[in-house]
């Protein structure tokens, strides 16, 4: 209790503040919330055009409590890499740069500005607040759709079941740049969420965190489960949580109870067409393999210093 | 106070943005920038120039690399060229939007296709309606020249907008000429650390790049309208400072060349002004009222001084090195909205000239000054553009 009480008194100051305009049950603006918590405001924030950047910057209002700048859609990575160079031109070393961007920015038309960047090392904290679809739109498909999910550009019917590829593996895309830290969070797990970004403040360099943030509106549930939703995707294996520094694997988020993919999927409209479809099988089975490539169900390792799955969530 | 020495005009630009301090340089390589940018490169890697030197994987980025560090309070530096200006467009109408103060090199080439690396305006004048500010030099000294005006107008806090400097492809950047360099200290004095008044501050965190509708959309658009047109007092200042601490006066927005009692004023931008300031000597020499007027800054347009310089001629003829596809060349279209209903105005003759590097002789500058004087224009006035030096013969 006294641990709690104390936490509570700590409760960091608040950077990203009610009034901004997200839909009710908005998993992005909470994981925002809490990227804020832990970096503290020693940073300046990029980022690009979505969802984010619409919600939060009605012209006259803000709910940053820290300087941000929206530039385009496709440069968050490098109007990020440029104030970070500006920083380290004047000796600003303590204020750090942090780029807040959606699937859309990040996987698809920013994917070029951030492979440069992450090419440089440019000192950037990366971090894609992954709905897995253009929301700002109206839910378009991206390369991080997931696999037969329903989008308004890919949408089932008599010859298709949505979604036809698999999501992009882009934190595996970003490791292989040889980055000294790349991490999955989910927005249903705050406690370790910002446990992985204060981890990320600690190099120097690009590093980059991708946030499940489920979407009410375009997923397609009430809006009370954004958390409930978040976490049956990580229960179910289909949301791996993990985090690499220098390029290996140094802890994963184990699963206690797995539960099947159907779980997750029925409480979302956008997969609804496929829970009498053969075809949920095959998601089953791309859960079970994600489960086995990271070992998300294997026993703690005994005493071991990687297994970080520890604490309550709060 | 100065040095003067043989530079390649891209090693004179590398020279003037040198001797601006910028902190962070960001470029992508294209031809025919590639030596400014290389220049600036060896200048860092030895120590010579204290800048972050971003190398970018594309003209998108090295514009955004220049947008961030302009929001973070740095002066910054790009340059392109071509297809790399038209990747960058979108970053600089929305760097115009966010008042960033950078300076740019528009290395002028055409456009594809058919892919070429020859010169023409093509490029730049793609990006006339942006909000960035354009300037052409004639020569390399006035590159170097712009380039030191270009940082100060920019980040006058009366303008805040983007700067291209426009200096033609091969013509400038690749061939060698004297130029005279100011010494660091004058440079220093004449342009002091860049002090923004807003940037990207922990400690008075402000929100940039709102979204923005109709309410307030139509004053953001405005204020650079005013911005643009208030520039040009700054742009006169700065180059009149500039003109004292160099002793070399290139005149204002526009160069007014023996333009007093011309016939016929020629109206050109670049680098292509030598040739016509040739013919302009020999048809004086010969009688022939003619002359030129030589566009230094084309945004803002600087109708004022143009409408002083061709008052009282008959003819205006424009030699635009570009062309608005299903129109005509943006320079004489810009005259004549500026010339419409006002008593007296010349008339204006349309000329696309020198497209793609085709070459744009004495002979071809003759002929338009002979088709302006005869006026072969229609019954109705209106003047069809005249293609110089084009050949019909290969057309299919």
């Amino acid at each position: 209790m006294g641990k709690k009480r104390k936490r509570d008194a700590a409760a960091e100051e608040e950077l990203f503040v009610s009034g901004h305009r997200a839909c009710p049950g908005c998993g992005m603006a909470l994981a925002v919330r809490h990227i804020l918590r832990a970096t503290g405001k020693d940073v300046i924030v990029v980022t690009p055009t979505g969802c984010l950047e619409t919600f939060t910057s009605p012209y006259g209002y803000s709910p940053w409590r820290v300087p941000w700048i929206h530039h385009l859609f496709e440069n968050g990575p490098s109007v990020a890499s440029g104030v970070a160079a500006a920083l380290k031109a004047q000796k600003r070393d303590h204020i750090r740069v942090l780029a807040i961007g959606g699937d859309g920015g990040t996987f698809d038309i920013g994917f070029g500005a951030l492979s440069g960047m992450l090419e440089r090392g440019d000192d950037v904290l990366y971090i894609c607040v992954d709905n897995g679809a253009y929301m700002n739109t109206g839910g378009q498909r991206s390369g991080a759709t997931p696999l037969y999910a329903a989008t308004t550009t890919d949408p089932p019917g008599r010859r298709s079941l949505g979604k036809r590829e698999r999501k992009k593996d882009l934190p595996a895309i970003v490791a292989a740049h040889g980055v000294p830290y790349v991490a999955t969070a989910s927005v249903a797990y705050l406690g370790d969420l910002r446990r992985k970004v204060r981890r990320a403040m600690a190099f120097r360099g690009s590093r980059y965190i991708q946030i499940d943030t489920p979407c009410p509106s375009v997923w397609g549930f009430p809006s009370h489960l954004t958390l409930e939703v978040g976490r049956l995707g990580v229960k179910c294996g289909l949301i791996p949580l993990y985090e690499m520094e220098n390029g290996q694997i140094v802890s994963v988020k184990r699963i206690k109870r797995k539960v099947p993919v159907t779980e997750y999927l029925r409480l979302q409209r956008r997969f609804h067409h496929l829970l009498d479809r053969d075809e949920l099988k095959r998601l089953q089975e791309f859960a079970d393999d994600t489960i086995r490539r990271y070992g998300l169900l294997g026993p703690s390792e005994k005493g071991g210093s990687h297994d970080r799955e520890g604490g309550p969530e709060r | 106070m100065s040095r003067t020495q043989v530079l390649e005009g891209s090693e004179a630009v590398a020279w003037a943005v040198r001797a601006c301090r910028p902190h962070v340089i960001s470029a992508f390589p294209i031809s025919p920038q590639t030596h400014i940018v290389e220049q600036l490169a060896r200048m860092v890697a030895d120590g010579e120039l204290d800048a972050q030197y971003v190398r970018v994987e594309s003209e998108f980025s090295a514009a955004s690399v220049v947008s961030g560090a302009s929001a973070a309070g740095s002066r910054a530096y790009t340059a392109s060229s071509s297809q790399g200006l038209l990747l960058m467009t979108e970053v600089l109408y929305a760097s115009a939007g966010l008042r960033l103060p950078f300076v740019i090199t528009g290395v002028n080439r055409a456009v594809s296709a058919p892919i070429t690396i020859q010169v023409d305006h093509q490029d730049t004048i793609s990006l006339r309606d942006c909000g960035v500010l354009q300037f052409y030099a004639e020569s390399a000294q006035e590159a170097y020249d712009l380039h030191l005006a270009a940082f100060k107008i920019a980040e006058a806090p009366d303008v805040l907008l983007p700067v291209m400097v426009c200096m033609d492809g091969w013509i400038l950047t690749h061939s060698y000429e004297p130029v005279s360099l100011l010494e660091q200290e004058v440079v220093d004095r004449f342009l002091p650390q860049f002090r923004p008044v807003h940037f990207l501050d922990v400690n008075h965190p402000k929100t940039w790049g709102s979204y923005a509708e109709e309410d307030v959309l139509m004053e953001f658009r405005y204020s650079i309208q005013r911005a643009m047109e208030g520039a040009k007092t700054r742009i006169r200042e700065v180059f009149t400072q500039l003109g004292e601490l160099t002793g070399r006066d290139q005149g204002g927005l526009v160069e007014a060349y023996r333009t007093e009692g011309a016939e016929v004023v020629l109206m050109a931008m670049g680098s292509v002004a030598g040739t016509i300031k040739e013919v302009v000597d020999a048809l004086r020499e010969e009688g022939q009222k003619v002359g030129l007027v030589r566009i230094r800054c084309y945004r803002p347009f600087p109708h004022e001084e143009i409408w002083s310089a061709v008052r009282g001629a008959k003819v205006v003829a424009v030699l635009d090195a570009n062309v608005s596809m299903g129109s005509e060349g943006a320079v004489s279209m810009d005259l004549k909205a500026k010339f419409y209903g006002r008593p007296g105005a010349p008339k204006v003759f349309p000329c696309i000239a020198g497209l793609g590097g085709r070459e744009v002789a004495p002979e071809v500058v003759r002929e338009i000054i002979r088709r302006a004087l005869e006026g072969d224009e229609a019954e109705d006035g209106s003047w069809q553009p005249y293609w110089a030096g084009l050949r019909p013969e290969i057309l299919p």
